[in-house]
């Protein structure tokens, strides 16, 4: 069996909008971050694997050399949608895990617009498609998820809400989130409607962002010093196998199913063992849906769980305790790294006013739209 | 070209076809081994992986609402509020669309409730002048 792999640094920056930037700028600034965290520099790293989505073609990569110091190691540019700084993530830690390197760099970064994401779906006739087969935007595709767990449950527009409430107060104690802003529930449910039942304020915020981490062989971290190291448990990253409906209504739930228990037995733990989840709130439907596909409580009682207070900092499992994409934001490429910063920062017992209490071991979870889900496991040294 | 190409409209999507009578329906490809049925061509099955040419099939005109979002922001241009349906159509395949001819308010559209496809003509027409259609889900008549 081979040898575990370690996060030695990892970084991000705070999360806002950058317009007069560039796309490799943003990616530099936390690839130096994470490298600085790690005590280490760029001649160190023997790969570098890139995260983006909007700029994926453009080699942002290499650009990314360029900007801070071009040893002409390979690298690889990975786009999985929503999933791709995690997939990026991922390749970094299988190319460690083989045994090919020892130290490598993995790096997510976007640069986006305002507004609605998703497709008009307008062919060459250009007609748009939206408004006339109902809708593919991502507020629309997550809501009908959530009124498919309403059906199921009887789960109410109340508990989507109180996503929304917990991940913005938790996003007062984070200063790297992109807003810091108490949302009362009345101020959530009363936002404007964006799809029915996501308001506004139950829809993540579109933001520039990036996040980096050096990941380490076992040997080579115990010669740099185990100190602040992050043991990677598990890493799991699985598509849509066929289900009912995933060709009309994409199935984020099955996916998800998938990778949890990949990377739950591949850890060798269950989900009662995690301390802490950042998972893919990308609306306040999908945290909801995911607490069950997480395993985080039983079937059905999503809509008791949060009610309970469990997934607020201090109950038994603080979910989302960065703020989450819904007020952390969400940089579609950087988002999977910002959460293994996130979790990672908490195992050291680094994260100040939102730290959670003596967390061992913490999961992140990320879904892109298409589907690709990544769940990674991260343990404290 | 044929008459009856002529006589027909154009469609916003392709598996919307019409009969030799000139009426509309909805054609799925169905799966020769295990019997799956898809509103698009592929290669293979993607249940369960057959090669076996896929046989058309009309699709049935009545399902039921098994999710919605009502749709209150789009982009520009996209007339709102709507109600976007996933439709489970009677023993076959599921289908989006917009669901119309209801109020689009959480207390008038339910999940579960049964639906037909009806076909209706756009304002869009194409290069020749000609009207496009398209389906849509509305609550069924009784």
């Amino acid at each position: 069996m081979s040898e575990d792999v370690y996060v030695l640094g990892v970084d991000m920056i705070k999360f806002g909008r950058f317009p007069h930037r560039t796309i490799d700028g943003l990616g530099a600034e936390a690839a130096l971050l994470a490298l600085d965290d790690a005590g280490l520099g760029i001649k160190d790293m023997q790969a570098l694997y890139l995260g983006n989505v909007g700029h994926v073609t453009q080699f942002v990569g290499q650009k990314i050399l360029q900007q801070i110091g071009q040893t002409g190691i390979p690298v690889v540019n990975c786009t999985n949608a929503c999933a791709s700084g995690a997939t990026a993530f991922r390749e970094a830690y299988l190319a460690v895990k083989s045994g090919e390197f020892d130290l490598v760099l993995a790096v997510g970064v976007e640069q986006m617009g305002k507004g609605l994401l998703g497709n008009a779906g307008g062919g060459d006739d250009g007609i748009p498609r939206e408004g006339l087969l109902g809708s593919r935007l991502m507020p629309a595709l997550f809501a009908e998820v959530g009124i498919e767990h309403s059906r199921k449950y009887g789960t109410k527009p109340e508990h989507f809400a109180k996503v929304s409430v917990k991940n913005h107060h938790h996003s007062t104690l984070n200063p790297k989130a992109m807003y810091q802003i108490e949302t009362p529930l009345e101020e959530v449910m009363g936002a404007e409607m964006i799809a029915y039942p996501n308001t506004k304020l139950m829809c993540s915020v579109n933001v520039d962002g990036s996040a980096a981490a050096v990941i380490a062989s076992a040997k080579k971290a115990r010669e740099l010093g185990m100190g602040r190291a992050v043991r990677v448990r598990a890493s799991a990253l699985t598509s849509d196998r066929f289900t009912q409906r995933d060709l009309t209504l994409p199935d984020f739930n099955t996916c998800t199913r998938d990778a949890a228990k990949i990377a739950y037995e591949k850890a060798g733990i269950g989900p009662q063992d995690i301390n802490l989840v950042e998972l893919h709130d990308c609306f306040a439907t999908a945290e909801i849906v995911h607490y069950e596909n997480l395993g985080l409580c039983g079937e059905g009682e999503a809509g008791a769980f949060i009610d309970s207070g469990a997934t607020w900092l201090g109950g038994k499992v603080p979910v989302n305790v960065s703020g989450g994409l819904l007020s952390k934001g969400h940089p579609l490429g950087a988002t999977g790294i910002a959460n293994i910063y996130e979790v990672a920062t908490h195992l050291r017992g680094e994260a100040g006013a939102r730290q959670v209490e003596g967390a061992r071991l913490g999961l992140t979870h990320v879904l892109g739209l298409g589907q690709a889900c990544a769940v990674h496991v991260l343990e404290k040294v | 070209m044929t008459d009856t190409a002529l006589a027909n409209p154009p469609t916003i999507v392709p598996f919307l076809k019409f009969g030799a009578d000139g009426a509309p329906y909805l054609e799925g490809q169905q799966c020769a081994d295990c019997g799956e049925i898809y509103t698009t061509e592929r290669m293979a099955c993607s249940k369960c992986f057959s090669r076996k040419p896929f046989k058309a099939v009309r699709l049935p005109t009545t399902g039921e609402l098994y999710t919605f979002s009502i749709v209150h922001r789009s982009y520009p241009g996209i007339k709102v509020p709507f109600v976007s349906a996933t439709v489970d159509l009677d023993g076959a395949c599921s289908l989006k669309g917009t669901l119309i001819e209801v109020e689009p308010d959480p207390n008038h559209v339910k999940t579960g409730m049964k639906v037909e496809v009806v076909f209706r003509e756009l304002e869009h027409k194409n290069k020749e002048g000609r009207t496009y259609v398209s389906y849509f889900f509305r609550p069924r008549q009784a």
